[in-house]
């Protein structure tokens, strides 16, 4: 069971986009950061644990005199081995600050490539994979940056090619037993997964075809794969042979965020149908097939979620936020 | 992000301001040939073919200010006049309506079920007049052909931009706060039951595939919400069952629609900093305005036809009271483009230039001597 905390006001309301919402908590401090956008600009802010916000700050996406800021696609933290970053994406740029959002460190402006006038660019899927951050664009290319322990010598170390149409999300976990590994898996706006194994080169290990339904939100866990979709299922893959082994109907419209707590490997759902679900995913030991379990559901009234996230890595307490809703909505179990 | 958003937007938001208009000059009891005028003469106008052209051209959604723009000067587009409070009012109810239409899609592509459902209806305004049934019928195989293939992932954004357009926007309208549609605080109520979108499950059910992909085990779990399964799903053709009932006219003659103006939002930090900063956009702003508006053919004012004005509201002295009492975060600070004939207008255009050159460059400006700002400095002079 859960129950409601006080809440967190924010300056502007959430955007209607997917994933809008991102947690740090940095285990050295007490502190939690949380990370909205609200349309051309996002809003970043520390709070103490009772809930009461400390410092806040509003980034933009300056791109020149006279012009109006580009709309913000994402706004996430990715903790590397020796560094925390902060990186936004929105429409024509990447930019990327030092971890409180005092100082950009590097920015990247998108390549229109053979983009039609139909198009708009923008780059969207955030994630860190050992010492990269890899982040997803409009055409579907991934785009992997090298990320140096401390400077601003960031560089665009590759570019994958796997989708066809624009990315969502990107989800990425240590592989385990191995050192400077990682898995990764990235999701597209037609519901086609791609696991990737990271290194100095990143390998294509399996691609999970979609069904003709976006799949907003992506997640990676002890070689499992957990997909949110646009029809409101959730389903669960294994990562390596790509075989779907559980099909959930959690929702009644469009997922817009997943989120897990590693350390007990629970899943939470969140769509515009106003609720939040948290399942427990494992492996059963004999078969190894993926077991999930409801655990419980949360209805947040007449609010379109779009971003959920855990506050801690065993899941005893998870943030969400909704379109037009000015706070962010706290709960913590009992 | 989408950009596909403009024909929608314009058109869901031009049908709204139609079954408005329709209900008012009804309600104002203004003679069957006149009223039948007025609303010819601007879905004529709307529907027009170069106008069309310029709308369904790949571009980003403009600002709120700079559509209103458009709209004062279509609802102009015949015999009728309205005053700024009743124009203010037009406007809030027109987007009010399109916001709760979109947020209750149940499919990102309803959106575009809840434009014919529009479409429907202005047809069944002009059906006398087989010119401008043409054209609508043009403009529906317009939008079939451009958003008839779209996927999902494509209307889902198109869906979040339309959103994005309608952000904070919490007017309380009295039919939807009185079909309990809306809540007091101008929030839409949500619902949790009823039928579930058409291709998606009733929540509820977990399904476990062995190796082979074959089901093995099906077990269920409470969702919280009270759904059914969807019936069938909605006609996207020129003619049929749309099934959808979002889009299509909520007023009757009896229905008096008043709209709230005061505590609409606790948060006005954001939206008061938007109005009152300097807007970057205006210049690219009145570009899409001119090609936009230069597609509009404005019919001309025919001699002997008196023009009459269209109140939003039940009497003249609430009119006034509305005007003085709109709170400041809600102004659209419209750029007033009065609906003469375009000859007259030039020439001003032209005089005012000439006396522009050696009057003081305003202030506000960044780039004091580009084309674009010239034109914002005058229009705000018209």
């Amino acid at each position: 069971m859960y129950r409601r905390e006080r809440s967190i006001p924010l300056r502007g309301s959430a955007a209607a986009l997917s994933n809008n919402l991102s947690v740090l908590q940095l285990p050295a401090s007490d502190l939690m950061h949380f990370g909205v956008v609200h349309g051309p600009s996002a809003q970043i802010l520390s709070s103490a644990p009772g809930g009461m916000p400390l410092a806040q700050r509003q980034l933009q996406v300056k791109v020149g005199v006279g012009v109006s800021p580009p709309l913000i696609t994402q706004v996430h933290w990715c903790v590397l081995p020796f560094r925390v970053l902060l990186v936004l994406t929105s429409h024509r740029r990447i930019q990327m600050y030092e971890s409180d959002g005092s100082l950009m460190v590097y920015w990247h402006a998108l390549d229109s490539g053979d983009a039609s006038s139909a198009q708009t660019l923008f780059a969207r899927g955030i994630a860190a994979s050992v010492h990269f951050i890899c982040v997803g664009t409009w055409s579907g290319r991934i785009l992997v940056f090298d990320i140096p322990a401390k400077g601003t010598n960031i560089v665009l170390n590759e570019e994958l090619a796997g989708h066809q149409t624009p990315i969502t999300d990107i989800a990425t976990e240590r592989a385990q037993g191995q050192d400077g590994v990682a898995d990764m898996v990235t999701a597209d706006d037609s519901g086609v997964l791609c696991v990737w194994r990271s290194g100095t080169v990143f390998t294509l290990l399996t691609r999970i075809p979609g069904f003709g339904v976006p799949c907003p939100s992506v997640q990676l866990w002890q070689g499992m794969v957990a997909a949110g979709y646009g029809n409101g299922q959730v389903r669960l893959y294994d990562a390596t042979t790509g075989a779907l082994h559980v099909q959930i109907s959690a929702h009644a419209r469009t997922i817009c965020a997943l989120d897990l707590a590693p350390e007990v490997g629970k899943l939470l759902s969140a769509a515009e149908d106003t609720f939040v679900h948290i399942w427990k995913l494992s492996r059963n030991p004999e078969s190894g097939s993926i077991e999930v379990e409801h655990c419980h559901g949360e209805c947040v009234s007449d609010t379109q979620l779009c971003g959920a996230r855990f506050c801690d890595p065993s899941g005893c307490s998870f943030a969400v936020t909704g379109y037009d809703l000015a706070e962010i909505l706290r709960f913590s179990s009992v | 992000m989408s950009v596909r958003t403009l024909p929608l937007l314009f058109l869901n938001l031009g049908g709204e301001m139609l079954y408005v208009l329709d209900q008012r000059l009804r309600a104002q009891n203004i003679p069957g040939d006149k009223a039948r005028k007025v609303l010819n003469d601007i879905i004529s106008t709307m529907f027009n073919r170069k106008f069309m052209e310029e709308l369904f051209k790949p571009q980003e959604l403009y600002s709120k200010k700079a559509l209103r723009t458009v709209y004062d000067r279509l609802a102009h587009a015949s015999i009728m006049r309205l005053n700024q409070a009743s124009m203010d009012k037009l406007y809030d109810l027109m987007t009010m309506a399109f916001k709760y239409q979109v947020l209750l899609c149940p499919r990102p592509k309803d959106v575009l079920l809840v434009t014919f459902n529009h479409l429907d209806s202005i047809k069944g305004f002009i059906q006398d007049s087989p010119t401008i049934l043409h054209q609508v019928d043009e403009t529906f195989r317009q939008l079939t052909e451009i958003y008839g293939n779209l996927s999902a992932g494509e209307f889902q954004m198109i869906r979040q931009t339309l959103l994005i357009f309608f952000q904070d926007l919490h007017i309380r309208v009295s039919t939807f706060l009185k079909d309990k549609v809306q809540n007091s605080n101008g929030r839409f109520v949500l619902p949790v039951s009823g039928p579930v979108p058409w291709g998606t499950e009733v929540p509820g059910v977990i399904r476990i595939f062995n190796d082979k992909g074959e089901e093995v085990k099906k077990t269920g779990f409470k969702h919280g919400g009270n759904y059914v399964a969807a019936q069938k799903e909605g006609a996207f053709e020129l003619y049929g069952d749309r099934v959808l009932k979002l889009g299509t006219n909520m007023y009757s003659a009896n229905r008096p629609v008043e709209t709230h103006m005061s505590a609409t939002s606790k948060n006005l930090a954001s939206k008061t900093q938007e109005n009152i900063a300097p807007n970057p956009l205006a210049k690219e702003e009145l570009n899409f305005l001119a090609r936009l508006m230069g597609g509009m053919e404005i019919k001309k004012t025919s001699g002997p036809e008196p023009g009459f004005r269209l109140n939003l509201f039940t009497t003249d002295e609430e009119e006034e009271h509305a005007a003085l009492s709109r709170p400041e975060e809600l102004s659209y600070e419209v750029i007033n483009i009065q609906a003469t004939q375009d000859q007259q207008r030039n020439e001003e255009l032209a005089r005012i230039m000439g006396e522009f050159e050696i009057t003081e460059q305003p202030e506000i400006t960044e780039q004091s001597t580009s084309k674009g700002d010239d034109l914002l400095a005058m229009m705000d002079r018209l």
